[in-house]
């Protein structure tokens, strides 16, 4: 399996209070369960990214749960203010439990 | 059997039409995502207050991307309802959203409604509905 690899775009600087667009992207397959091999006939099992989250020093920003209908590499666009500093955390869960984060500091002065 | 151009045309013609009534499925998703929606809101939410942003035809419906606002909202749920299972994200909103708006590129099996119920931090729910035409469907097949 193609490794499973977390895009975040934040921009790098931004004033307390401004509004910011993040976009977030994670390469995965999406399985959605409903596919077939087309060799033997039989189901591929689900697997997906089933949660996302976005946080601001701990604080919630913006989740998602998703269902299969969400496309592979699940790509997510938001919009935040920004309140001081800090750090943006990030985190995808996958069906059989993995979790992947990332981190993105800003600076905001 | 001689066939005349006239014949040619009206037979051709029918099966046209019979292969369009074909493709044509028995809408029992309508159930489903009524199901959904009632799952979240408890009952039919008005209309208004949500927009959905999505193009009128996509082209590859692996991947069509989809946008929904509502301001005011705490959480948005998005369902499709000719889909083979109609959820597709639920998107919540936290303190520091800054706007109650959120986009992302989803699956559409093929044309069909795609459907957002907002719950607003009245308590109350919204809801909008805008159809996408799909060219190619984008569940396996």
């Amino acid at each position: 399996m193609a490794k499973v690899k977390p895009r975040v775009k934040v921009p790098r600087k931004a004033a307390p209070g401004d509004v910011i667009t993040i976009k977030t992207l994670i390469s995965h397959p999406m399985e959605s369960g409903q596919r077939k091999d087309k060799k033997t006939g039989e189901l591929i099992p689900r697997k997906i990214i089933n949660r996302f989250d976005a946080k601001f020093e701990g604080e919630d920003i913006f989740s998602v749960d998703i269902a299969p209908a969400v496309s592979a590499n699940p790509y997510f666009e938001f919009s935040v203010t920004v309140p001081g500093p800090g750090e943006f955390q990030f985190s995808w869960v996958d069906d059989d439990g993995s979790v992947y984060e990332t981190k993105k500091k800003i600076k905001a002065a | 059997m001689e066939m005349t151009r006239r014949d040619m045309l009206a037979f051709a013609s029918a099966l046209a039409a019979v292969g369009l009534i074909g493709i044509k499925p028995a809408e029992a998703s309508t159930e489903l995502l009524e199901e959904a929606i009632n799952k979240f809101a408890g009952g039919m939410p008005e209309s208004g207050g949500v927009s959905i942003t999505a193009p009128e035809i996509a082209e590859n419906g692996n991947t069509v991307p989809v946008e929904v606002e509502a301001p005011g909202a705490t959480d948005i749920l998005i369902l499709a309802d000719g889909n083979p299972n109609p959820d597709v994200a639920t998107m919540h909103f936290g303190k520091l959203a800054a706007e109650q708006r959120g986009a992302t590129r989803i699956r559409l099996a093929k044309t069909q409604n795609v459907v957002a119920v907002a719950k607003m931090q009245d308590g109350t729910y919204r809801m909008a509905k805008r159809e996408v035409k799909v060219t190619i469907g984008g569940c396996g097949g």
